[in-house]
């Protein structure tokens, strides 16, 4: 086996171009009007209840088609600040649109994503007057910890009702995983960052990028000098193979791999296996096993140990995956790192099975050919950094519905609190209620 | 294969299908396309005196829409023919010589003047048309030089000049009556009065297709002003199929021939104006929004229909609704309906409840069991018909009629089947005891 056929520069310049460019291409503005006209503006919607932000889908889609974008903007923005993004990264199939009544004679549900998209998009191309304009300062200080979806949410939120919002995070740009780990073709451009922007304009957000928790300052510490902590760090570690790997330069976490991606401007510099393997089920493996097809190479392969219906990356997803050219397979996992004098020539699997319920190897094994191997096997909660005396449940921050942890003015939201499907749009929630709830700790505390 | 063929006042014409009076019979060479794509007939475009009137060059027309551009509603302020009279004169006769089967019509429409109406009804019944119609109906432009609407709104007139045309010419004449008046039967029966063959109807409805909120001149503005128009398309079918069923239906112009127009944009559209009792229909917007093409639908869903009905010609259902229309007063009071959902087709959208709810009689709940389920309650339903009229799926909610016998929920009255009206109401304070 010739292993370790890994360069840059697999295609011409327009291929790339091409390929990270915008994977759906946004409706325009007679699209948008026709697609608006499909929603039968539904009483008590079920698109609302299944919006994890409770967006009044129906409201921002009447007013699409009334020719009001402003008005659309605000109801989607009120509900979720970062509608914009949600719009593009949502598995709207398992949310709003598969609750779309449209299902029911059509199996077509509108298209809430691409309208929401179309609103946000058109919205913020002429923004004009400012939507929100942030309240008289209320002399409470809060700190938000981690960038990302819950955390940009939560300032927002908090930043809008007159507190000042101390906003850390560990990486030189904002937006978490907006900006780290999407797939960049569904963010095409700066979107991620010109978010950022938009949400931070509403004043009284002061950003500490490069600041990590237990590294540059502690919990304990936070608590002590603001009026109310929210954490919202996310998953900062990967889960492990379990076979031997480390020190092979061509075995990668997915996330870092994503996230390189993200931030390399010019993507024939990235180097890119010929054949690559991509283990694990979620959005994380469809997104770089996509994006290394999209980068050059010839066979991507993602793996999975269990059934196709109990992959994490929706069927949407999957189809998206494979009209990409990559393979799924399943019912397999990995058992071996095959390499040579070159790097990395393959990856051994055993054959699993379900027997009753529990996922066992049945001794036969496999061989896929590869040149460059990512991991996408799920992400956990560190919890070193924010110290002992927070209580975790599930490995995560565990939470009252509120975000109220065990610890007095502490919330806690997105990936690294317990419970939920891991979704932006779910971490946007949490980040939104949690502002709302401290909003009124601290009102009380002010006014009791 | 149904007989779709019309003899209108002894006009025949292969279909009842003919163009309206309007830019679409505007000259030769729109007729003969129109006559080559298959259209029964044309009605010519307005003749008046010369010198020709003068158009604008800016804006003519405004369309209402659905939000994915169906044209909804039109509008025009394109006054009668801007070409010299006897242009139009010699290109009527080439056509009706070129195409002798196919219905010439030929609209007119000059000033209140008996030498005027005579000069021209020489000139018209010269080319071999078939027949004249008489613009009474033009709602703008004309209208204020003391022509069109001006005289359909005057019953007099209306009948004056008819007299004028049936003493002048032997060609069957047709009096287009303009809706913009208060009750369509004056106008009607005047029109009967003056010996009119038939009356056509309606003309187009007064109107302002909107405002441009950025300038705040009303729409369609040219040079920054406009003006009222005439307002047609598929949003004014229901306004005409209840003048034509007003004379249909009254006893005074009960037998008087009616050329149906309003809206006419489907098969099914042109059925329900025969069914009122329109021996022809004229289309004008359908064909400017989807071309001359569009006759061959109408013929084919036309001749479907009346093959699966057992109708062999037009004359076989030709007015068979008019009866069904009446006086309110007249309704039968202790016919009980109350409106069903069908469960296995409803999409729970939830509209019906809500409209019920906010706007009607708060019969429909919203959930059962805790889950999304939409249903109607007998003991508040009154009926109405709201639910089914703004339900997004077709033949999901229905009305059942209650049985003799049956207990209205409601009222707790037992269903008679007796037939009552309002005449001999209880309630009614003029009511025959």
């Amino acid at each position: 086996m010739n292993g370790s056929d890994i360069r840059a520069g697999r295609l011409a310049d327009e291929e790339y171009a091409a390929n990270f460019g915008d994977a759906h291409p946004p409706l325009n503005y007679t699209q948008a009007l026709i697609e608006a006209d499909r929603c039968y503006y539904c009483h008590d919607a079920p698109c609302i209840t299944a919006c994890p932000t409770g967006i009044d889908i129906p409201s921002f889609i009447q007013r699409i088609a009334q020719d009001n974008i402003r008005g659309a903007a605000t109801a989607i923005l009120e509900a979720n600040p970062l509608g914009g993004l949600c719009a593009r990264v949502c598995p709207t199939e398992v949310l709003c649109e598969r609750a779309c009544v449209r299902n029911c004679n059509e199996s077509k549900p509108v298209e809430i994503g691409a309208l929401q998209r179309y609103a946000t998009d058109a919205y913020f191309a002429a923004p004009g007057a400012p939507l929100f304009i942030r309240a008289p300062d209320t002399g409470k200080v809060v700190a938000v910890v981690g960038a990302g979806p819950a955390g940009l949410a939560c300032a927002h939120g908090l930043a809008r009702r007159g507190h000042r919002v101390i906003l850390f995070d560990s990486r030189p740009k904002l937006g978490g995983l907006n900006e780290y780990g999407v797939a960049t073709y569904k963010t095409a451009g700066d979107y991620a960052q010109e978010e950022v922007r938009w949400l931070m304009s509403i004043g009284g957000i002061e950003a500490r990028n490069g600041q990590s928790l237990g590294r540059d300052f502690t919990l304990d510490g936070l608590i002590a000098e603001h009026d109310a902590v929210f954490l919202g760090m996310g998953l900062g570690g990967v889960n492990a193979l379990g076979v031997a790997d480390s020190g092979l330069e061509a075995v990668r976490d997915a996330v870092d791999f994503i996230a390189e991606l993200r931030q390399t401007p010019d993507k024939s510099r990235l180097p890119i296996g010929r054949r690559v393997v991509v283990i694990g089920g979620g959005m994380t493996a469809v997104d770089a096993a996509v994006q290394s097809r999209l980068l050059g190479a010839e066979q991507v392969t993602i793996v999975y140990r269990r059934g196709q219906e109990a992959m994490s990356a929706s069927k949407v997803e999957q189809r998206w995956a494979q009209t990409n050219g990559v393979t799924l397979r399943f019912w397999a996992t990995p058992k071996e790192i095959l390499s040579g004098a070159r790097g990395v020539t393959g990856v051994r699997f055993a054959i699993t099975e379900a027997v009753s319920g529990k996922l066992t190897e049945t001794g036969e094994s496999f061989i896929v050919e590869a040149d460059m191997v990512l991991r996408a096997i799920g992400q956990t909660y560190l919890p070193e950094a924010a110290g002992t005396r927070i209580a975790l449940k599930g490995g995560r921050i565990a939470t009252d519905e509120r975000g109220r942890t065990n610890l007095a003015g502490v919330w806690a939201g997105g990936d690294c609190r317990h419970g939920g499907r891991d979704l932006t749009v779910e971490a946007v929630e949490h980040g939104k209620c949690a502002a709302l709830d401290i909003d009124a700790v601290l009102s009380e505390a002010r006014h009791g | 294969m149904a007989d779709l063929s019309a003899n209108f006042l002894g006009i025949k014409s292969p279909n009842p299908f003919w163009l309206a009076s309007a830019p679409p019979s505007d000259k030769e060479y729109n007729v003969v396309r129109a006559f080559e794509a298959g259209w029964g007939g044309v009605v010519w475009k307005t003749l008046g005196e010369d010198p020709p009137i003068v158009n604008v060059n800016g804006p003519r027309y405004a369309a209402l829409m659905s939000q994915d551009r169906r044209v909804i509603g039109f509008n025009n302020i394109e006054l009668i023919s801007d070409r010299p009279l006897r242009t139009n004169l010699d290109e009527i006769r080439r056509v009706k010589r070129a195409w002798p089967d196919r219905a010439m019509v030929v609209s007119l429409m000059v000033p209140v003047e008996e030498a005027a109406w005579k000069r021209i009804l020489l000139m018209v019944e010269d080319t071999g048309a078939d027949g004249i119609e008489l613009n009474f109906g033009c709602p703008h432009g004309m209208s204020e030089r003391g022509m069109g609407s001006a005289v359909g709104q005057v019953p007099e007139y209306i009948r004056r000049v008819t007299e004028w045309c049936k003493l002048y010419s032997r060609l069957p004449t047709i009096v287009k009556l303009t809706p913009n008046i208060t009750d369509i039967r004056y106008a009607a029966r005047a029109a009967h009065a003056g010996g009119a063959d038939a009356v056509s109807l309606i003309n187009t409805i007064n109107s302002v297709m909107g405002i441009d909120l950025d300038r705040m001149t009303m729409y369609p503005s040219i040079d920054g002003f406009g003006s009222h128009g005439g307002y047609c398309g598929p949003a004014v079918k229901p306004i005409a199929l209840n003048m034509v069923a007003e004379i249909a239906r009254d006893a005074g112009t009960r037998d008087l021939p009616i050329s149906g127009i309003g809206g006419i944009t489907t098969w099914r559209d042109a059925a329900e104006f025969i069914a009122l009792g329109c021996g022809t229909v004229q289309v004008c917007t359908a064909a400017m929004v989807y071309g001359f093409k569009i006759v061959e639908d109408l013929c084919s869903g036309l001749n479907n229909f009346m093959d699966s009905h057992g109708y062999a010609r037009i004359e076989d259902f030709l007015g068979r609704a008019v009866a069904s229309v009446k006086d309110w007063n007249v309704l039968n009071l202790n016919r009980v309906e109350k409106a069903v959902i069908n469960q296995d087709s409803c999409i729970q959208c939830g509209r019906c409840h809500v409209v019920c709810e906010d706007t009607s009689h708060q019969a429909i709940s919203a959930s059962k069991d805790g889950k999304r389920h939409f249903e109607v309650h007998e003991e508040d339903c009154v009926g109405c018909n709201l639910c089914v009229s703004i339900c997004p799926v077709p033949n999901t909610i229905s009305m059942r009629a209650l049985q003799p016998g049956e207990i209205d929920k409601r009222t707790g009255i037992e269903v008679s089947g007796d037939y009552a009206n309002w005449t001999t109401h209880r309630n009614n304070p003029a009511a025959a005891q």
